[in-house]
């Protein structure tokens, strides 16, 4: 069965690395942490989980490379191009229903997910009157994301996700090609916020319109999960919308219950109960 | 004391837990003679990873519900596994098993150009239910489930592989018995009867 020492080896360097970094991967669904520590373990040559454990504790320029291990930065433009459609169908015409709008993208990686909404909140002339959160706990990928800089091979299949997604415009209007990089145009920040928060450790945002938080609790235990819905319905205003990963859902959540779904293929959820 | 007879007396049989299948081109085929003869009460949670295409969604769970005896659904992320259950892998997730039987998704990086990936599922569940998992590795043009298998074998339980010459597609059982040399080479007929066998044992 479980190797045990490695169990506990493995505990104990996540504990190590909360009470030196403040990173808290300890309750992170522990299978693909696992796997993701094994592929570390011999990135760095180590022979045991503990002397990676050593070696996170006393060489700081480990810890931002086993970061890029324990937090998994896959992402696209429009991603599931459904969720997006949906979104443009069924939740914008509500969204258009307030003066000012605030869009929280959690998780957000390189900022994919965001940029695609900025986009859609252009295409359907939302956009100036949009604020949009994206919040991560890798810095790169914050980096990363306020920089807006893609591979160019990925085009084509941006390009057809956001046709998917009910595109209005072409999405070359978006991005400049420069040495096998895609640069997103820098109009498309204007409105956006990049910083660093952890849906573990960190507090409540006040009164978001749409959170959108894809491919993020799938890395997250059960009580995990529950906090982080927990502030997100404590997030939203009353009515607000609450957007998932394709395969994510609040059915074993606790806070279920302050929730309607609202797309139900698409897991769009809509706000409730007052907080 | 007579240590020959000791040796040949079968080890005590662990129950098992889970079933696992990878499989790949060719898949709707050979999944058609194994999946429907599973009785509605089958004790045994079965989990299949089939190769797909990642931008698509997958109708093999409708295929299957339609088809099936038992209960038929494509996997939500922390879904508890139950007997009487067939769960698909989703397109573009990894599948895991944590130690509390739950399933967990992932969407980390392709193995062998493919997510979800017959290794990723196979050794999770090896880790998790050790010589108490029953792994099937059927057609397919590839070389993942090859690794996995071995995992499966090495934590002690079942490993079952389509016997190549019957394969649509030898790849993949070959690498697998490859990898796993022990396994055993069987007909989808002959699987599908261990598969009810391993069950009787429960
Ligand atoms: C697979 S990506 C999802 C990207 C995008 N939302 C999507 O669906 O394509 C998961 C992201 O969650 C971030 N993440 C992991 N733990 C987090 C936490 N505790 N708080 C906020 N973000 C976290 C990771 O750094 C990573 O960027």
């Amino acid at each position: 069965m479980t190797d045990v020492a490695e169990d506990l080896e493995t505990r104990l360097l996540l504990d190590a690395i909360f009470h030196q970094y403040h990173y808290d991967f300890r309750g992170y669904s522990m299978a693909s942490v696992k796997r993701r520590l094994k592929q570390a373990k011999e990135h760095f040559e180590c022979r045991s989980i503990s002397e990676l454990q050593h070696r996170v504790l006393h060489e700081p320029a480990v810890l931002p490379e086993l970061l890029s291990y324990l937090t998994i930065q896959v992402s696209d433009l429009f991603r599931d191009p459904a969720y997006f459609l949906a979104l443009r169908e069924s939740v914008i015409p509500h969204l258009r229903t307030y003066p000012s709008l605030k869009v929280w993208v959690a998780g957000c990686s390189a900022g994919e997910e965001l940029y695609s909404l900025v986009i859609l909140f252009r295409e359907e002339g939302l956009e100036d009157r949009t604020m949009f959160y994206g919040t991560d706990i890798n810095p790169r990928a914050l980096e990363r994301a306020e920089a807006g800089v893609y591979d160019l091979e990925s085009i084509p299949r941006f390009t057809e996700n956001h046709r998917k997604a009910g595109g209005k415009s072409s999405l070359s209007d978006y991005y400049t090609a420069a040495y096998g990089s895609a640069v997103l145009d820098k109009s498309l920040r204007r409105r956006t916020v990049f910083s660093d928060h952890s849906l573990v450790t960190d507090a409540v945002f006040a009164e978001m319109h749409l959170i959108s938080c894809r491919n993020v609790l799938i890395y997250f235990d059960q009580d995990l999960q529950n906090r982080a819905i927990g502030l997100f319905s404590d997030s939203l205003i009353r009515k607000g919308f609450l957007g998932l990963g394709s395969k994510e859902s609040l059915r074993f959540s606790k806070r279920a219950g302050d929730f309607s779904e609202f797309a139900r293929d698409e897991r769009i959820y809509q706000k409730q109960r007052a907080t | 004391m007579d240590f020959n007879l000791l040796m040949q007396a079968p080890p005590p049989a662990t129950p098992i837990e889970a079933v696992v299948i990878g499989v790949s081109a060719g898949a709707v085929d050979a999944l058609s003679t194994i999946l429907p003869s599973l009785p509605p009460d089958y004790p045994i949670p079965v989990i299949v990873v089939v190769h797909l295409p990642a931008d698509r969604k997958s109708i093999l769970a409708q295929l299957f519900q339609a088809k099936c005896q038992v209960d038929v659904h494509e996997i939500d992320d922390k879904e508890q596994l139950k007997k009487g259950t067939v769960y698909f892998a989703p397109p573009d997730y990894h599948v895991l098993v944590e130690d509390d039987k739950r399933v967990s998704l992932s969407s980390e990086e392709l193995v062998h150009y493919s997510r979800p990936a017959i290794d990723v599922l196979f050794e999770s569940a090896a880790d998790v239910f050790g010589p108490a998992l029953a792994a099937v590795v059927l057609t397919g043009a590839s070389a993942d489930g090859a690794k996995g298998l071995a995992a499966v074998h090495a934590a002690g339980g079942i490993c079952l592989v389509q016997d190549p010459i019957q394969a649509n597609s030898r790849t993949m059982p070959e690498a697998a018995l490859k990898a796993c040399p022990t396994a055993e080479a069987l007909t989808l007929e002959q699987i599908a009867k261990r598969l009810l066998e391993i069950a009787l044992k429960q």
